[in-house]
């Protein structure tokens, strides 16, 4: 009996030893995995990651794949979440056996897999996640195999301060904060940074956790503070709750946020007035976001069956999806250290501008300012790093 | 419903270790309790309009509560099962209530059928259509939850039961989630009616968008009077049912001893229904005043409320209605004095320390009676 389990353990061995050095070899199929928030708190910015993503693998295709290899998607539901994001991970990277992982977009999920992609020197491109330690570790040390399509949070924090006192002179500001999140929490604290550094006052500064819904406690502290602009940097499903609440309390300072705003299910009724910072607007001119725009809304419907409006999670994804084709057809490999090196000195024009990487791995391009009025979402100005 | 009867027998009150546990316990509680309120009457002289607004923002929430609660407490007091799907309950009310205004439009129906009636009364007419549908698709949902679930199991241990609640409330969460019912979005829900709100300086005024109320105000909203008025009159018309009806006395007798009510020709299972059935109504109801209140809808908004309500219905002594009710009123006091004056992220663990020093201290709650012996 022992010495058949023996045997058989040398045998599951065997077979896992050369399953390995199957998948290490060149031709056939590139394999990009697409790991996504499906289900969990944001849904739509899954949907629209993934539809980005894919319209750029089957752009890709449809030119007879890189380097004449086909691209093979495989879409994971990560929900938003780092225990699903890491087990969506590990199928994708120990089963599934790829080299390239287009995801996540919330960067409480993206961190933990790029901690496991990277130890495993699988490159991860993650399309929208926009905290620091996404591509840095917290020794500062920077992930080797991690890039992201996005400029990251300082940034965006950077530019709502300067924006707020320079296009919409509001000198005091009251903070909303989710503590719990990444993304927000980083967004915070570099608006704060920026805007009291440029003479703003701070007049209250509010937690809650993504699971509130009941805001009027906090927003009994803004209508006592009477801020000039109020930072809300979360999601849309909080930013409806607390927009919608504020109006209702007669609170009338603008709200601004950051590209967690940037949602088809935003209530832009109740958050009208408001700014947000995005990485792209559908409304630009240059030819490649026309195109862009008109094939995502060919491919793409929505309920009442009209072309859908490719958001900025879809944009991004689509940049991210055709940053990472190209710098592996430049490399002329799927080697994923010689992607990497091309990847770290590519410069790419994008649907979301253009792309060069700073040594952290971070992109280097603008933002867009979007004002929410009248029900709609328009483009207000672009801002420079 | 006011005994809680089991078969088990008590525990003797004079055992050392526990009795030294409860004074350690009381003298912190009240060290505890003395500390909150010379912080609170400081906040209070610090800035009256702020402190009132933040109680408003308590009633408001503890109102909820106290609807959710009592379907708790009601279930509680007849089958001695809590049943945690009841804030999915609660969801699908809010759900019921979204659907029944985004497809059917039936919150404008007195409008189409009669046209020339004045807004205001087919704003009420057609709010309260509404209410009364995701209080009957609530109620239904219950009647038929419990059949399948519940029932097969009334006669094995009441652990059993206690997870199978909870298996139906993942289900229904879960099952909720998929894309053909409700899907897993956040969705802003579209009200029936408008909120409307009014501040106080000087007398009433209403607030217009776009013009902040004067400084030193205090403002409310109309969600927040409807929530409050009926959440009174469902208490008063429970009490009433419980108390002078037919009905309310089967129930009582259930509530008192199951099998003995049976051999005196009470339908036990009819009763248990009907307790089922106006239990989840009242949950449906809160869903929709809640998701009104607080717009934005997806299936695990009954999780938090539910468990809060639970808490709400255990500190004020299960299977007492009053207790439900005060137990309540309690609860969104403290989480939105804790919100005001400590922090957001901390009110749930407020919640939830509420529930464990109610367990420890007093563990039959304020109105709960310590239990007897059957003889």
């Amino acid at each position: 009996m022992r010495a058949f389990k023996i045997t058989s353990l040398f045998a599951l061995a065997a077979i896992a030893v050369s399953a390995c050095a199957s998948a290490g070899g060149t031709g056939g199929d590139i394999k990009v995995a697409i790991l996504a928030p499906l289900s969990g708190p944001v849904p739509t910015f899954g949907v629209s990651t993934r539809d980005g993503a894919l319209q750029a693998i089957d752009e890709w295709n449809a030119k007879g794949g890189i380097n004449g290899q086909k691209i093979v998607p495989i879409v994971e539901d990560s929900q938003c979440t780092p225990d699903p994001a890491l087990n969506a991970a590990h199928k994708v990277i120990d089963q599934d056996k790829v080299s390239f992982i287009i995801g996540e977009v919330c960067s409480k999920a993206s961190i933990p897999i790029s901690d496991y992609a990277n130890s495993k020197k699988i490159i991860e491109m993650s399309p929208t996640s926009t905290a620091t330690g996404v591509t840095v570790d917290q020794n500062g040390k920077v992930k080797d195999y991690i890039f992201r399509a996005c400029f990251i949070d300082p940034f965006q924090g950077k530019v709502a301060a300067k924006f707020a006192l320079g296009t919409l002179k509001a000198q005091t500001a009251f903070i909303m904060l989710d503590q719990s999140n990444d993304y927000v929490k980083g967004l915070a604290e570099a608006f704060e940074q920026a805007y009291t550094a440029a003479g703003g006052k701070v007049v209250g500064k509010e937690n809650y956790t993504g699971k509130d819904t009941d805001f009027s406690t906090i927003l009994a502290k803004v209508a006592d503070a009477k801020p000039g602009l109020v930072y809300l940097p979360d999601y849309y499903n909080i930013v409806n709750l607390v927009t919608k609440q504020a109006k209702e309390k007669g609170i009338t300072a603008p709200f601004m946020g950051g590209d967690g705003w940037d949602s088809p299910d935003l209530d832009t009724k109740a958050a009208d007035g408001g700014y947000y910072t995005n990485h792209y607007s559908p409304e630009d001119t240059r030819p490649e976001v026309v195109n862009f725009v008109k094939a995502y809304g060919v491919k793409y419907k929505d309920d009442k069956g009209q072309p859908k409006t490719p958001d900025a999670l879809a944009a991004l994804a689509y940049d991210a999806g055709n940053l990472l084709f190209t710098a592996i057809k430049d490399a002329g490999s799927t080697d994923t250290t010689k992607v990497r090196d091309t990847l770290t000195k590519i410069s790419f024009d994008g649907i979301s501008g253009k792309i060069t990487y700073d040594a952290d791995h971070n992109p280097v391009k603008s933002a867009t300012i979007l004002h929410v009025t009248g029900g709609k979402v328009v483009f207000d100005s672009v801002v420079n790093p | 419903m006011q005994q809680a009867n089991t078969s088990q027998r008590s525990v003797p009150a004079t055992r050392k270790s526990g009795a030294r546990l409860a004074w350690i316990g009381r003298a912190f509680l009240l060290a505890l309790a003395l500390f909150a309120v010379i912080v609170l009457v400081r906040s209070f002289f610090d800035n009256p309009q702020l402190f009132a607004q933040i109680v408003i923002s308590g009633l408001q929430l503890g109102f909820v509560y106290a609807l959710i609660a009592l379907g708790y407490t009601m279930v509680y007091g007849i089958v001695k099962l809590i049943n945690f799907a009841h804030g999915d309950v609660f969801m699908a009310g809010a759900f019921v209530s979204f659907f029944a205004v985004t497809r059917f439009q039936l919150h404008l129906w007195p409008a189409m059928v009669f046209p020339n009636l004045p807004p205001i009364v087919v704003t009420v007419v057609g709010s309260i259509t509404v209410i009364l549908l995701s209080m009957a698709v609530c109620a239904l949902m219950a009647v038929t939850i419990e059949r399948v679930a519940y029932k097969p199991l009334r006669t094995a241990p009441r652990i059993a039961a206690l997870i199978t609640a909870i298996g139906v409330s993942f289900f229904l969460e879960y099952f909720g989630a998929l894309n053909f019912v409700f899907s897993p979005r956040f969705i802003p829900y579209q009200r029936p009616f408008d909120v409307v709100t009014w501040y106080i300086f000087d007398g009433i005024h209403q607030v217009m968008p776009g013009q902040n109320p004067p400084q030193g105000s205090i403002t409310f909203s109309n969600i927040a009077i409807i929530i409050m008025v009926v959440s009174i009159l469902m208490q008063l018309s429970l009490q009433f049912l419980v108390r002078r009806t037919r009905i309310g006395k089967a129930m009582r007798a259930t509530a008192f001893d199951k099998q003995a009510a049976q051999l005196m020709g009470i339908n036990v299972d009819r009763v248990i229904s009907i307790t089922f059935a106006i239990g989840s109504a009242f949950a449906g109801l809160g869903g929709v005043l809640y998701a009104i209140a607080y717009p934005s809808i997806n299936t695990l908004l009954g999780v938090l409320p539910g468990l809060k309500a639970f808490v709400a219905a255990v500190l004020g002594g299960i299977g007492s209605i009053p207790g439900a009710f005060v137990g309540a009123l309690i609860m969104g006091q403290a989480e939105a004095l804790t919100a005001g004056y400590i922090s957001t992220p901390m009110r749930d663990a407020i919640a939830f320390t509420i529930l464990i020093v109610v367990l420890l201290v007093r563990p039959t709650g304020i109105f709960g009676e310590p239990e007897k012996e059957k003889a």
